[in-house]
């Protein structure tokens, strides 16, 4: 069964891969408001805007 | 449709087309009369029309409109179309494969219409035409609407769609003058898998791209779904098709495995492709647009991500459940029961996620027929992971291996799950689309429900009583310990069935027909409606495309 032997490291390595990225997810605070994250996309019009954008307003109002 | 793109990217597609079409002439050249020849013809035909069409509007006024205020929506509603094209032809293609079972003179002596040539039709048609361009389709939906940002590209997009339905073509032409590598879900032969491993790295760099150019910070759970598709379905895809051509003049290649190390990849492949072809990707379509159909948040967004963890972790270990007692080694085949049987828990939180999501909103799933598409989608992916968890027990295995109770298993999974959550989204999808009030008639939709659910039932029915009864009979023994039923008393006994499951797929088909019918009669006549909340957020604009006051 030589075949196990490609399969199943490449099968830990995907995982791995899978792994990591949950490791990105976490440090990256993808899981830190779920309630928000689940309703953002039932309104489009009640939208964060990105960084720049809130920087530009900010100016404006000052 | 040519109009939203600039000069310079029409230029890219021209050069993309003539690079393909000479790619055509050169399998057209080396092929000669063998169907690799014959391929590189449909090739020809395929890039040539894309030229012309091309060539037409290369001198077309640039765009003028501002492309970040607005999303790129071109390409998937030309693949909800092509999808639903395919769901004919596929679907036809199975009434037809069934109907030859009850009743063999169906074959009509001809040789491409044989059962072996036309049930990868049905299969790949099904599969990889319809539900392979719904999911792409609807991912270039959502990877745009939950990112807020346009799609990172505007020719690739259509080569992702384009290319992928040439594999579609060369596969299902290739079945029909005998072109197979007999492996179960991945049929085609070598230069179709080099195709599509260009055009599915393709894809998976302009999802990426589109994520990276998002204008919220967290990335919806649907994304995470499209996106296990996309990377697991190309590595599965380039190891199970490794193999040698046997002349690169010719489409015949022997594979690179031999034996039960052949079965092995070959069902690490296929059941993955269930997995996260079939499975996957399909939910990555529920999270979005059950939520967004039901007008409500998702029962519990921190189960939606356990689950899609557990999916990815679990589900690429059960393919050996596959090869019990064969000559695998039993301890990789009790590998892959023990994790099938795990499968269950992140497999039906999903299913119980999304019925819990409609949980006080069953008027809502009363009155409205594109929900209820979903909401059944939901109970038949609850209750055929559950039987393939069940079937997965080597001992259950025993009985159902080989007979029709397979069968039934997997189209209560293909029709009662894949392809009702298709439908459900794009009755969804396409008035927002085209920009109508409603589709055309929501009679056919309410029609198109119960055709495809009665279809279904009556379809999964027949097979667990063929599946069992012939299971049954082959295990039956006489007192002197011999067998007390032939192979032609099997095939008596599931004739009833068969007849069954033909006319319950016959039920199917025609509510596909209604769909194409009635998705094409809401673009062509019905009202159009502006949408007031549909753009994306953009970093280079300071203002939304459409004033936000509300």
């Amino acid at each position: 069964m030589e075949i196990l032997m490609l399969l199943i490291p490449l099968t830990l390595a995907m995982g791995c891969v899978g792994l990591l990225t949950f490791f990105w997810t976490v440090r990256s605070g993808q899981y830190d408001d779920p309630e928000g994250d689940a309703r953002r996309i039932l309104q489009a019009d009640d939208r964060p805007l990105d960084h720049r954008q809130s920087e530009r307003r900010g100016e404006r109002t000052t | 449709m040519m109009q939203r793109l600039t000069g310079a990217e029409r230029q890219l597609a021209l050069i993309i087309s003539v690079l393909t079409l000479l790619g055509g002439l050169a399998m057209a050249a080396a092929g000669r009369a063998d169907p690799l020849g014959i391929h590189g013809w449909i090739v020809v035909l395929f890039a040539g029309a894309v030229f012309l069409i091309t060539l037409g509007s290369i001198y077309d006024p640039e765009p003028r409109e501002d492309r970040a205020v607005s999303y790129y929506d071109d390409p998937t509603k030309v693949g909800l179309i092509l999808a639903l094209g395919w769901a004919v032809v596929g679907m036809g293609m199975g009434v037809w494969v069934a109907a030859q079972l009850a009743w063999p003179d169906l074959r009509f002596d001809a040789a491409w219409s044989s059962f072996g040539r036309i049930r990868p039709v049905h299969t790949s048609g099904v599969i990889f035409g319809f539900g392979g361009n719904a999911l792409i389709a609807t991912s270039f939906h959502v990877m745009q609407r939950t990112s807020r940002a346009r799609l990172a590209g505007h020719v690739s997009p259509w080569f992702v769609l384009l290319g992928f339905n040439l594999f579609c073509i060369i596969a299902a032409s290739g079945y029909l003058m005998g072109v197979t590598q007999s492996k179960e879900y991945a049929e085609p032969e070598w230069y179709a898998d080099i195709w599509l491993v260009i055009v599915w790295v393709v894809y998976f760099v302009l999802y990426i791209r589109t994520l990276a150019r998002r204008n919220e910070p967290h990335i919806y759970v649907a994304n995470w779904y499209y996106l296990a598709f996309i990377l697991v379905v190309a590595v599965l895809h380039i190891v199970n098709n490794l193999a040698v051509p046997a002349s690169l003049t010719g489409a015949k290649s022997y594979s690179a495995f031999s034996g039960v190390q052949d079965a092995m990849t070959q069902w690490w492949y296929g059941h993955n492709a269930v997995a996260f072809f079939l499975t996957a990707g399909f939910l990555g379509m529920l999270y979005y647009f059950l939520p967004k159909r039901a007008e409500r948040p998702i029962y519990s967004y921190r189960l939606s991500i356990l689950s899609f963890w557990g999916i990815t972790f679990f589900y690429i270990w059960a393919g050996s459940h596959h090869l019990h007692y064969t000559a695998l080694p039993q301890w990789v085949q009790t590998l892959g029961m023990t994790f099938s049987v795990m499968l269950l828990v992140p497999s039906w939180a999903s299913a119980g996620n999304a019925l819990m999501t409609l949980n006080g909103a069953w008027h809502k799933v009363r009155d409205d027929a594109t929900l209820r598409f979903m909401m059944v989608a939901a109970v038949f992916y609850g209750l055929s992971t559950f039987e393939g968890s069940f079937m997965a027990v080597r001992a259950v295995n025993s009985l159902s291996h080989y007979t029709d109770w397979t069968v039934g298993h997997v189209h209560a999974g293909a029709m009662g799950w894949v392809a009702l959550i298709s439908f459900g989204s794009i009755y969804a999808v396409v008035p927002l689309l085209w920009q109508r009030e409603t589709m055309y008639s929501w009679k056919l939709v309410e029609w198109h429900f119960w055709l495809a659910l009665s279809g279904t039932v009556i379809y999964v029915f027949a097979m667990w009583n063929s599946g069992i009864t012939q299971g049954l009979m082959w295990r039956t023994y006489t007192e002197s310990g011999t067998l007390a039923y032939s192979f032609t008393d099997t095939l008596v006994a599931m004739h009833p069935y068969y007849v069954a499951r033909a006319v319950g797929g016959a039920l199917f088909l025609t509510g596909a027909v209604l769909a194409l019918f009635n998705v094409v009669m809401t673009i062509r006549h019905a009202p159009e409606k502006r949408p007031e909340r549909d753009y994306p957020t953009s970093s280079e604009a300071t203002e939304p495309a459409v004033p936000a006051a509300e």
